[in-house]
């Protein structure tokens, strides 16, 4: 460092040094930024297999008559699993076949219910109608109700995760 | 463009004067013999904000409270995208930090930087260092295994021995029923709520005093030109952080940060160690027992801070050249010298945990909830090679076998045991070679097979090998047909899942050796296990 004619930095060098510094500092950023983003962004790792649970008896079930079933799921919340009530509104057509949707609206969310004199599902909180195989008759929703993936066995209705129709 | 630019910035500096301030203090300048031995304080400060930034992205996965922040931890290391780096690089970050501070103190020391009229910089100094200690105390507890509540149990104890304050200081860290909830809630709030906002502020002092008394010029620079801090400067110290960022992100990747079991506050056979950068002090700690203590835990620590905070006013004279500091040196030395023999002689004095203890959380511990039967199939397995020509669950490469997981889908024990014996019988045209192995083993091998889902398929890789070798010992002795352990055995005898929360080893040793002398009654017959098979044995068993 120490030189017998002490001198500033030439011109060339401290753009050497201006550019360098930029550089490293760039490579940092993008060292801690690529973790970061997969951090925020990429989906944790699953843990679970996909479950199948017992929702109810469809012998006793009419057809076009869709009946509400509650039952217990486990989620995953984060680092916990937990046990939680679920419902499903089942139908049996008239050609026997079982269709279970889940029990939320597709527009906001909200609960959903049968209306036996209008013959629909209706949403309390923005009036969108779904018919009797969950389209959308009016009102907001964007999409037919969603539905489970069904087993059945012997007269037992198993669900498993919940898809868009 | 440019002119576009230049516009734009003296518009925002006529109405911030930012552009002028920013100008200013890279404009600075700085004596002629500035240079690499002045990095340290930027690197310290790099790796404040690198604690801050993952400080921050743990959090948003994290839950402070004892029993979640266990679970949310090992969630980030075991599930969540690249948490096993970001807790990498918060943690080595700590003890980087350490290293790097000392070595920025040292080097002011060396150089009589402290000197008036920098007498506040350097105590300003002292208190970050003060500081950065408390953040590896309170953080020590926030993973709420068992090192962290054990070495949080220790420090706790250490405070309540203070003279006439101990009460007090017991109050204050909510430890007077012992470690919990309140406790934790307190180190995570001076972790996270107290610690940072007073780093900020003192670094604000801090850097704020050394611009207004400029950085220590050395004999002669007065006859030299001055520098500018940017770019030359700035490139020096950007070169260091980024040495210090490299090793940092190395460590995050390459060096494994375990996490232990559950913090059990009735384990008996823990031995507590706190962070390395504390093993001095707890060394100091155990030279000074009985009523010397109090030396060791609170005169000493407190005159060595006292000395640190005085050093400006009890070396007073000129400045001189770095080479000529002759006794500065020496201080440091020594200081060094007993610092290290104190570290080592610790290190040195610390028995080796229990291969229990030493069960690394943050990975896979499926093989914990498998039953002793397929514990043992797992001994068989890898005595047999099975692994030569069979994959379980993809990894591996290409092998003459087929892959072993799911085949419980297709096949019954009985196959199993058929095929291990006669491969061709079942499976014709079999490349397989019979495998000699007792019909016990059989049946061992066999329950493992049935066991390989894909969430166990890792339990091959992963289990300890101590684990294997207790199950083999507890299948061959017919333990499970009074036994029972996770859920698989008879229950004539006690249960053995929770045995670490009852017992102590030597007694379960004891025990195994002469059960009628500790369990008056007991139908159990004395087993004599050979030295390996009994450390084995209580080492796993300890972990149910």
């Amino acid at each position: 460092m120490e030189k017998s004619q002490p001198t500033i930095d030439s011109l060339p060098r401290r753009k050497f040094y201006a550019a360098a510094v930029f550089v490293l500092n760039a490579l940092m950023g993008i060292a801690l930024a690529i973790p970061a983003i997969a951090y925020l962004l990429v989906p944790s790792r699953k843990r679970q297999q996909d479950q199948w649970v017992e929702a109810g008896d469809v012998g006793t079930l009419v057809p076009n008559s869709p009946v509400e079933m509650s039952f217990r799921k486990s989620r995953v919340d984060g680092w916990r699993t937990i046990s939680e009530k679920a419902t499903a509104w089942v139908v049996k057509k008239p050609d026997g076949e079982l269709v279970a949707f889940g029990p939320q609206c597709t527009h906001l969310g909200c609960a959903y219910h049968w209306e036996e004199k209008q013959n629909q599902f209706v949403c309390p909180c923005h009036t969108t109608l779904f018919s009797i195989d969950g389209k959308v008759i009016s009102g907001p929703a964007p999409r037919p109700l969603d539905r489970y993936a069904i087993k059945v066995d012997g007269t037992k209705l198993k669900v498993g995760d919940l898809h868009h129709a | 463009m440019r002119e576009r630019i230049e516009r734009l910035i003296s518009g925002i500096d006529e109405r911030t004067g930012l552009p002028a301030g920013i100008r200013k203090f890279l404009y600075e300048e700085i004596p002629w013999s500035s240079g690499w031995h002045q990095v340290f304080g930027s690197v310290a400060l790099f790796l404040i904000l690198i604690q801050f930034f993952t400080g921050i992205m743990l959090s948003f996965n994290y839950a402070p409270t004892p029993g979640d922040a266990y679970n949310s931890l090992r969630y980030i290391l075991t599930e969540v995208t690249a948490g096993r780096i970001m807790r990498g690089l918060h943690h080595w970050g700590a003890s980087m930090i350490i290293v790097v501070v000392v070595m920025h103190m040292v080097q002011v020391f060396l150089w009589g930087a402290y000197k008036k009229p920098r007498e506040g910089t350097w105590m300003a100094g002292v208190v970050l260092l003060l500081v950065t200690l408390a953040y590896g105390l309170t953080g020590y507890l926030l993973p709420w295994d068992n090192r962290a509540y054990w070495g949080t149990v220790v420090a706790t104890q250490i405070g309540s021995t203070v003279p006439l304050m101990g009460p007090y200081v017991t109050q204050i860290l909510g430890s007077g029923n012992g470690i919990g909830v309140v406790t934790f809630a307190r180190f995570y709030a001076v972790h996270v709520l107290l610690l940072p906002p007073t780093t900020m502020l003192l670094i604000g002092l801090h850097v704020y005093l050394v611009r207004k008394h400029g950085v220590v010029p050395a004999l002669g620079d007065e006859l030299k030109p001055k520098r500018v801090f940017y770019p030359q400067q700035v490139f020096k110290d950007t070169v260091a952080i980024f040495v210090a960022f490299t090793i940092l992100f190395t460590l995050a990747i390459a060096a494994k940060v375990p996490l232990e079991r559950l913090a059990d506050p009735t384990d008996t056979s823990y031995i507590p160690r706190p962070e390395w950068y504390f093993l001095f002090l707890f060394q100091l700690l155990k030279m000074t027992e009985g009523p010397m203590e109090v030396v060791g835990t609170v005169v000493l620590p407190t005159l060595a801070i006292l000395a640190l905070f005085a050093i400006p006013f009890l070396d007073r004279g000129k400045v001189t050249r770095v080479t000529k500091r002759v006794t500065a040196f020496g201080v440091v030395i020594l200081a060094g010298i007993g610092w290290a023999g104190l570290t080592a002689a610790a290190v040195r004095s610390t028995p080796p945990q229990t291969a229990a203890a030493q069960i690394d959380f943050s990975g896979p511990t499926e093989w914990m909830r498998l039953s002793p039967v397929e514990l043992a199939g797992i001994g068989v397995y890898r005595s047999e090679r099975c692994d030569a020509c069979h994959n379980v669950g993809g990894q591996g490469g290409q092998k003459a076998g087929p892959d072993l997981l799911n085949t419980s889908a297709h096949h019954d024990a009985g196959w199993m045991i058929e095929h291990f014996k006669h491969p061709s019988n079942v499976v014709p045209g079999s490349s397989m070679p019979p495998i000699e192995i007792t019909t016990a083993q059989a049946n061992e091998l066999a329950a493992l097979m049935l066991k390989l889902t894909p969430e166990f398929g890792n339990v091959i890789a992963t289990t300890p090998a101590f684990a294997v070798q207790a199950a083999t010992v507890y299948q061959k002795n017919f333990c499970g047909n009074c036994h029972q352990v996770n859920g698989v055995g008879q229950t004539m005898g006690p249960p053995l899942n929770g045995l670490s929360q009852r017992r102590t080893e030597k007694w379960v040793v004891d025990h195994f050796n002469n059960p009628k002398a500790l369990s008056p009654g007991s139908p159990m017959p004395p087993y004599k296990f050979s030295a390996k098979d009994m450390e084995a044995m209580t080492n796993w068993l300890f972990t149910l």
